[in-house]
């Protein structure tokens, strides 16, 4: 198994561990609830060394990003983030991801810890007569995620970048903790925050200083557990649950990061024919009426007939119910719809419901 | 930690007996294990259970498991504060967190489980 470069500060703090995806990785710490209340309260830390990093370098960088992307990847200049989907020719995803436009001529893109081969080996087979260079460091990089309203007052401390001017979506190189990161302002809970990036050897230290900085803040370490409980609740979308290779990010109600007048990308035809003749179906937010917990795979009845399964469902912690997304045929989409799904013996109710479940109010 | 009156059983169920009256949780083992318990689906007042017959679901955010009955007999009491507040399960799993009790059909079912120093001995070889 795979071990980030923070296991032995998870293993001291008490961490039950499980494996995700080849990883050793804490799943919780002190609990999942406590920990995503304390994300949405004040602060959480979330060690996320697993995601995947890719480089793309060279003359043909932005071109090549832009043919196998659907956002407009022309609108970054260097500090600039963008969230965005990697592409199949089909206008599916082979995965989600964020590009980091670190220069002109290279592009950092982050993608899932599962599909970090694949995306790689994917990418690779695309480059054809692009000018560029393709490197996976993955296993070099290690990633902090510091998400919660305190993140701030917690990492400022710690760093010579400026953190409070920062955009949402920008970046900057500087150390933290006397170390050389890339600091941006992202991440995976609907809270404010940063993602640190570290390519040091032994960047134990940078967990073990963030936490100390965060005592007095309410910070606490946080789990895959609560990972996410938090990015469902702000309808952030997991691949493998919500999107995969046979979903668009039209029929995943991300419209927004497809770019048309951008010019070609990778399935641009298909989107196009799907955006004019509509949608068939579409990705809502649900929650249970009657007593329960629906989670993934359960199946999804309307007028009793069976017409697909949830996609992603949990407890939520903060709203102490049960939440999720479910692909609906596009007709039965409307805020308050109500349909069932199958909990073991029982069909229990459920209703469309607005999303997302969470929306920060600072 | 575990009670040396109690029961139990290799699924981590817990039964106390008073006269024919069978108390049944889930051990501390158990509760940790599934982290914060948010949901449990109790059984009808007077359904018949078999030992190893299935109580119940009970949820933690991530997973869900069946309950076990360590024993046969007659649900004769459902803890129905726990539908309100399930985290006394991992808050009191050997005493405000139980889950029902039975009326015994057959106190030789007891035979089969262990007292407290043999579970205890019995988690030592899983934590290996």
């Amino acid at each position: 198994m795979k071990q980030t470069r923070f296991n032995a500060n998870h293993r001291k703090r008490g961490a039950k561990m499980i494996e995700f995806v080849g990883w050793d990785m804490p799943v919780e710490y002190k609990g999942i609830i406590d920990e995503h209340i304390a994300c949405r309260t004040a602060a959480g830390l979330f060690d996320v060394s697993h995601m995947g990093e890719i480089h793309i370098t060279g003359k043909d960088a932005l071109a090549f990003v832009q043919h196998i992307s659907p956002n407009d990847v022309a609108r970054l200049s260097p500090g600039m983030v963008q969230y965005t989907a990697l592409m199949t020719a089909k206008g599916t995803y082979v995965d989600d991801m964020l590009v980091y436009c670190l220069h002109p001529e290279f592009y950092l893109l982050v993608v899932n810890a599962a599909n970090t081969d694949k995306d790689y080996a994917y990418i690779v087979a695309q480059k054809g007569a692009f000018q560029v260079s393709l490197d996976n460091p993955s296993d070099r990089y290690s990633q902090l995620a510091l998400q919660g309203r305190k993140a701030i007052p917690i990492l400022q401390p710690l760093t010579d970048v400026a953190l409070a001017p920062m955009k949402s979506f920008t970046c900057a190189f500087g150390k933290v903790a006397g170390k050389e990161c890339l600091v941006s302002r992202t991440g995976y809970t609907g809270e404010d925050g940063f993602e640190v990036y570290s390519l040091d050897p032994e960047p134990g230290p940078l967990w073990d200083a963030i936490i100390e900085s965060g005592k007095p803040h309410g910070l606490q370490p946080v789990g895959l557990g609560a990972r996410d409980t938090l990015r469902l609740e702000a309808k952030l979308p997991l691949y493998g649950n919500d999107i995969d290779d046979t979903t668009t990010p039209l029929e995943a109600d991300f419209k927004w990061i497809v770019k048309f007048k951008k010019g070609e990308f990778l399935g641009r035809d298909v989107l196009v024919r799907q955006n004019e003749e509509g949608i068939s179906r579409k990705l809502v937010g649900f929650e249970l009426v009657d007593r329960g917990i629906a989670r993934p795979h359960y199946p999804v009845y309307l007028g009793g007939v069976q017409t697909g399964q949830v996609a992603s469902g949990t407890f939520s912690p903060l709203f102490k119910k049960s939440i999720g997304l479910v692909y609906l045929p596009i007709n039965k989409t409307a805020i308050g719809t109500e349909f069932e799904i199958g909990i073991r013996d029982r069909k229990v109710k459920a209703v469309v419901v607005p999303t997302p479940f969470y929306k920060r109010d600072y | 930690m575990y009670p040396n009156n109690f029961h139990y059983t290799k699924d981590h169920e817990w039964v106390e007996v008073k006269g024919d009256i069978a108390t049944v949780g889930i051990t501390d083992y158990a509760q940790n294990h599934l982290g914060d318990v948010v949901y449990i689906e109790l059984p009808a007042i007077g359904k018949a259970l078999d030992a190893h017959s299935t109580i119940g679901t009970i949820e933690s955010v991530r997973a869900v498991s069946e309950i076990f009955s360590p024993v046969s007999g007659e649900v004769i009491e459902a803890n129905g504060a726990l539908n309100n507040s399930p985290e006394v399960v991992n808050q009191d799993p050997h005493g405000k967190g139980w889950i029902i009790r039975l009326k015994m059909k057959n106190k030789g079912d007891l035979q089969a489980l262990m007292n407290a120093a043999d579970y205890e001995k019995y988690l030592e070889g899983l934590e290996e």
